[in-house]
């Protein structure tokens, strides 16, 4: 199959048109047929995927399966997956189904809300796929639209003030990376996504408007990028679009915003500003990781503070993506890959957390902690998989919440202590808030009288969770299906980078 | 045989914990508690056949691999490994077996709430992590072990989930370990960055090159095995409640007993030590390192005695009680002899675990009643507890004849302690003497007030310490509803009483037995742990005593930077020969396991003396005068309250640690996420926005996607116009 990633790409897609053209009705049968085709066609999306992964050779670290063709107006379409790219499609498409399932109770507006996401789904595989800069630009943009429409339509009562933020502090961010794209047009000439990879883009330092900018128009470069990409992780202090589009975002919002979206930020570093512009990754690199640092320590006090649910795990997701801008910027092999490591595990966990906070939002129509309590009386398979994930987000060792945390801490821990100090503390309060949620909302006597009759976990959120359950813990007890895959690209990418340093004594060092 | 030892448990676990619908709550307690009994036969044949000499590794699975790190689920099977599977094991099982007495009938659950196959699945998983601990053979699985354990600790002290305070003391249990973790982790990210793996094998191999490594960490520059050593030991000060880090163990009492025997006393909170023991190649280049654990093991001792004597909890005063028994531990290992170190964890392990479950047994007897006031004159109505204690109460304080190797465990191995604190640390000396004084001191007062004199249950006369109120004190459970009057104390049943008589022979005789073994000649001791025999040694001693002249000066000088290193550029210290044989390390020039047979013959009698004194307080406070304590509280009311307070640590970190981070969090969140980042980006946001508004007033039609789709249009128009005509030029 010489282009499977577009078929990969677009299945849903695809879906998506048949649901819009011949999806008629508001009855229960035409929105469970509707469900059912959405169902069917992420499987489908999933089941062949498969043969990406397992036609996938890691030992090869350029890229595989390409697809190259003339798109309108001069633009290509290339697309191609890496090592550092094929899990996160992987990812994409092993959780869309699970997205679908858990909104399968949704009853408004049924159809245009699967559209959404299976467009959303097309929209971020290509994302991970794309090796031309435009074609990048267009999907990493278009997947805006979807998830704004979800979190504005589908979404809670502040819905509007919430898909608001979003959008503009994204979209912001793009338009940074807009101009630096065609800059980059303009000095490469070409939009090739490999061809830029090995283009030494001019690092020599420059003087503008009476300020000295060491690292020069790859400064610049990297900044305009960086704008989006950290708006999209999100970073401090750029993060505040994420609590509230998540507390607003319906349960699959949230679950895509968290363990898909998100990634694209830590994806482009890895795509593009580590590779294209090293010179100026090394100069920025410290203002990376005191950022991270203070993420890791800032958000994870601020979920102390909280009485929202969602709003709790959200500010818990930017402190694991602290971990991840750290890890990347780290530069050293066990830096990245905890990094990659951690947005996976994190697509898992958090995106799990977030169905959990959705089941008892199903039934209590409340995401406040304080309605709740003493669950467990009611409720043992819940308690169950909600430990089980509260354990995973602390970083428990034996599930995949821990590799990433470890392995990244111990790349920073390479380059700077004082960063690592900073960012291992955050182990403590993350311990902190996590269990405190879970002791308020699970533990105690079920004295609340809405409670009484509260129903434990149906056979659907069950079946939901177990596909969760298990990766969380098979990565975690056997890291090396991910690192083996990754691990190859990731050197390789870190020897181009160093090889691109001016010679210095500290990156001699770091090559030894 | 390790592998089953190792996964025996966890298997039962997973039966009992998620099968017990369908076989039923009590065939998986069974089959829980019939493979953690195997596992610990297995252990015994490890422990008496497995050749010291010879360190097997067996690899189970990859794990993390990244670069130049490579790590697996391995079992490392040494002395040291061997001793804690015996251990582990034994009272384990043993803990098990006395479960299904204690657990029978539990007030906190109505009728036909299902717990007993969740407390069984949850010990069995406790084993399973334990065991992964001990039989690791790199950091990052024991670290796995390390937090495995606090998850089970977790689940078991929160296991009365309805209790407020047994929820509050579990987090704090788990947030105060992983204070501990944070050092931990830091450790091993030391550890890798020096020496560029974390296997043990190679991280004791590249010890002596950690002794002449500088590291810049922090602040300063620091000498490499010093810090790595005091690292790994905050790690082991969060597990092994020392002091600082010891507020959760108090608490966790909240578990039920058994816990408590089981988690809280002979197994984890031992985990600390076995760590400082098992890294024995890196401690002995770290002299700073050993010096803090010293210090920080005899502060601890002392201050959990005296917390320990006015405590009125039967169970808080044996917690107490452990918590100093640690800190004997740490001594022993922080001045170079490891072996006793394991020694009194070995024999404590046993006379503690029995002084828990014996206190499990009045409790059960007295219908959940915890507060030593409302015992007394217990001895008639439940004998065999009461031996059971008595025999416990012998172990710990060190009964025994001076100057022999003739008494009960814990006088061999607290003697051993005390002797060789003597020659490596006078101050810790005097410390752990007093504190064997107090020890003596709070055991028979617990003995006392539980068994003799006349029973308080009916009339609540507090005859003692009438002042202090204990909030903690009261179980609040159970026993004001159900009344005492109602049910005369009754002895336990026989599966309750078994484990009590098989750690009842451990605490006699375990001492006697393995004393050569752990803390005789050298040679035995050497060849016990598996260590190269002494005479190869003792030519090498030679040698090595010369040197050891400048290896002692120049260690304790961080400031004298080793040749060649800066810090910054320096990457791996070159792993050089090959890890030292055995399963301790002791240095060419340790000779504190010779000396401390040597040292003065009052030393040896003073922990003898300290216990004799501590009995004779006890026995005029409690019997003779039992209107004394009172007098004495009301007369030093101050520090009566100082210790009846904890000295007010907790305190102290609820104001220092727990407000501060609350605030910190919401003002960071009110503030600094609401007024100054939103605040700000929504300032220029909303300026802008009002005038694309106006500009597109025409095409307004109120609903805000719409706006979007035009933006996002008019992007993508931007976009095709610049790329062509940038391409155009």
């Amino acid at each position: 199959m010489d282009n499977l990633l577009s078929i990969i790409t677009f299945i849903p897609a695809v879906a998506a048109g048949i649901l819009a053209l011949f999806g008629r009705g508001q009855d229960a049968a035409a929105q469970r047929n509707a469900k059912w085709l959405a169902l069917f066609a992420t499987s489908a999306t999933f089941l062949v995927s498969l043969f990406l992964l397992a036609g996938f050779d890691p030992a090869n670290t350029g890229f595989q399966f390409v697809e190259e063709y003339d798109w309108i107006m001069g633009l290509q379409y290339k697309m191609g997956v890496d090592g550092i790219s094929v899990l996160f499609v992987m990812l994409t498409t092993f959780l869309m189904p699970l997205v679908i399932a858990s909104a399968w109770h949704v009853e408004t507006r049924v159809k245009e809300s699967l559209i959404a996401f299976l467009l959303l789904e097309s929209l971020m595989i290509g994302v991970f796929c794309a090796l031309d800069l435009m074609l990048f630009y267009v999907f990493f943009e278009a997947g805006l639209i979807p998830m704004f429409l979800i979190i504005g339509i589908w979404g809670g009562k502040d819905r509007i003030y919430a898909s608001f933020k979003f959008f503009l502090y994204t979209f912001l961010g793009s338009v940074l990376m807009l101009v630096a794209m065609i800059v980059m047009y303009m000095l490469a000439g070409t939009t090739d996504i490999p061809t830029l990879m090995a283009f030494d883009f001019p690092h020599s330092d420059l003087s503008l408007l009476g300020l000295h900018i060491a690292g020069g128009v790859q400064t610049l470069l990297f900044l305009a990028f960086f704008a989006s990409f950290a708006v999209k992780m999100p970073m401090w202090p750029v993060h505040t679009w994420l609590p509230d589009a998540h507390v607003q975002a319906p349960t699959a919002g949230s679950v895509v915003l968290a363990a898909i979206l998100l990634k694209m930020g830590g994806y482009g570093f890895l795509r593009f500003s580590l590779p294209m512009f090293p010179v100026a990754s090394d100069i920025l690199s410290p203002l990376v990781f005191w950022m991270s640092a203070i993420a890791i320590v800032y958000t994870s006090l601020v979920a102390l503070a909280q009485s929202d649910m969602k709003k709790l795990i959200a500010y818990s997701s930017v402190a694991h993506m602290g971990y991840v801008t750290m890890g990347i910027f780290t530069a050293n092999q066990q830096g990245i890959d905890g990094a990659i490591f951690q947005m996976l595990s994190h697509g898992f966990i958090s995106g799990a957390l977030f169905l959990c906070v959705g089941v008892i939002y199903d039934r209590m129509h409340t995401r406040e902690i304080d309605a709740y309590g003493g669950l467990v009386n009611r409720m043992p398979a819940y308690a169950l998989v909600f430990m089980f994930f509260t354990m995973a987000n602390v970083g428990l060792p034996g599930t995949s919440g821990f590799v990433g945390e470890f392995l990244t801490l111990m790349g920073i821990f390479q380059v700077n202590t004082w960063v690592a100090a900073v960012a291992t503390s955050g182990v403590i309060l993350s311990a902190a808030y996590a269990l405190w949620l879970y002791r308020r909302v699970v533990m105690g006597e079920l004295v609340k009288e809405a409670l009484r009759s509260i129903t434990d976990m149906s056979r659907r959120e069950r079946a939901i969770f177990a596909p969760l359950i298990a990766a969380t813990l098979i990565l975690g007890v056997y890291p090396s299906l991910v690192t083996d895959i990754i691990g190859p690209s990731v050197k390789a990418l870190i020897t181009d980078y160093h090889a691109a340093l001016p010679a210095t004594d500290a990156t001699q060092v770091a090559l030894n | 045989m390790a592998t089953i030892i190792l996964f025996a448990p966890l298997i039962g676990a997973l039966i009992c914990g998620f099968g017990w619908r369908f076989i039923g709550e009590r065939t998986g307690q069974v089959i829980a508690t019939a493979l953690v009994f195997l596992a610990a036969i297995l252990s015994w044949i490890v422990f008496l056949t497995h050749d010291p000499a010879q360190t097997t590794h067996t690899v189970i699975l990859r794990w993390i691999e990244s670069g130049s790190l490579g790590t697996e689920w391995a079992i490392r099977l040494d002395r040291l490994t061997s001793i804690m599977l015996v251990v582990v094991n034994s009272v384990s099982a043993l803990v098990h077996l006395y479960s299904f007495g204690y657990m029978a009938h539990d007030e906190n659950w109505k009728d036909g709430e299902p717990y007993k196959a969740r407390f069984f699945a949850y010990l069995s998983f406790f084993t399973f992590t334990m065991l992964m601990l001990v039989t690791s053979d790199n950091l990052v699985q024991m670290f796995f072990g390390w937090e495995g354990v606090g998850v089970a600790s977790y689940l078991l002290i929160g296991f009365y989930y309805k209790k407020p305070s047994a929820n509050a003391a579990a987090m704090k249990a788990f947030i105060v370990n992983r204070v501990g973790d944070f050092g931990f982790a830091l450790g091993i990210f030391g550890l890798f960055y020096l020496t560029d793996s974390i296997r043990f094998d190679d991280v004791f191999a590249a010890a002596p090159t950690l002794a002449e490594t500088n590291i810049s960490f922090l602040w300063g520059e620091w000498n490499a095995a010093n810090l790595i050593g005091v690292l790994l030991f905050i790690g082991a000060m969060g597990k092994s409640a020392q002091l600082f880090l010891h507020t959760w163990l108090p608490d966790a009492m909240e578990g039920p007993t058994p816990v408590s025997a089981l988690i809280h006393a002979a197994t984890m909170v031992t985990a600390g030590v076995f760590l400082v023991c098992r890294m024995s190649p890196v401690y002995e280049y770290a002299p700073q390192a050993l010096f803090f654990i010293t210090v920080l093991g005899a502060c601890t001792a002392f201050v959990a005695a005296t917390i320990g004597l006015v405590q009125n909890d039967i169970k808080r005063v044996i917690a107490y009680s452990t918590m100093s028994q640690l800190g004997y531990m740490f001594v022993a290992a922080g001045v170079g002899v490891y072996s006793v170190a394991m020694f009194h964890l070995f024999t404590h392990a046993f006379f503690k675990a029995m002084l828990f479950l014996g206190a499990g047994s009045v409790i059960h007897a007295t219908h959940h009643e915890q507060d030593m006031r409302n015992y007394g004159g217990l001895r008639k109505k439940i004998p065999l507890t009461f031996w059971a204690m008595m025999i416990g109460t012998l172990a710990i304080t060190g009964v025994g004849i001076p100057l022999t190797h003739f008494g009960f465990a814990g006088f061999l191995s607290k003697d051993a302690v005390i002797e060789s604190a003597y020659v490596g640390n006078h101050f810790a000396f005097w410390l752990l003497v007093v504190a064997a004084g107090f020890t003596s001191f709070y055991s028979w007062r617990l003995m006392f007030l539980t068994f003799f004199g006349t029973s308080r249950a009916h009339g609540h006369g507090h005859d003692d310490h009438g002042h202090g109120h204990d909030s903690h004190g009261h179980d609040d459970h159970g026993h004001d509803d159900h009344g005492h009057g109602h049910h005369e104390p009754h002895e336990s049943p026989a599966v309750m009483l078994i484990p009590l008589g098989a750690l009842a022979l451990g605490a006699v005789f375990s001492g006697m037995v393995w004393y050569n073994s752990f803390f005789g000649e050298e040679a035995s001791v050497r060849s016990f742990f598996g260590l190269p025999a002494a005479v190869e040694h003792a030519t090498e001693g030679e040698h090595a005593a010369t040197e050891g002249e400048h290896a002692t000066e120049a260690a304790p000088a961080t400031t004298e930077a080793a040749p060649a290193t800066e810090a910054t550029t320096e990457t791996h210290a070159a792993v050089t020969g090959e890890a030292p044989q055995g399963a301790i390390y002791i240095g060419a020039e340790n000779h504190v396991l010779h000396e401390a047979h040597l040292v003065p013959k009052w030393v040896k009698v003073s922990p003898f003396i300290a216990m004799v004194l501590g009995f004779l307080m006890a026995f005029q406070f409690y019997i003779r005068r039992p209107d004394l304590p009172g007098r004495l509280a009301a007369s030093q009311r101050p520090l009566y309250l100082f210790l009846l307070n904890k000295w007010y640590f907790d305190e102290l970190y609820d104001v220092v640690f727990v407000r501060t981070a609350k605030w910190l969090g919401a003002f960071l969140w009110k503030r600094g996420d609401g007024n100054l980042i939103d605040g700000s980006i929504n300032g220029v946001a909303m300026g802008i926005i009002p005038f694309f508004t106006r500009l597109a007033a025409r095409a307004q039609s109120g609903y805000l996607f719409h706006y979007a789709f035009a933006m996002v249009l008019g992007i993508a128009a931007l976009i095709t116009w610049m790329t062509l005509s940038g391409g155009a030029h």
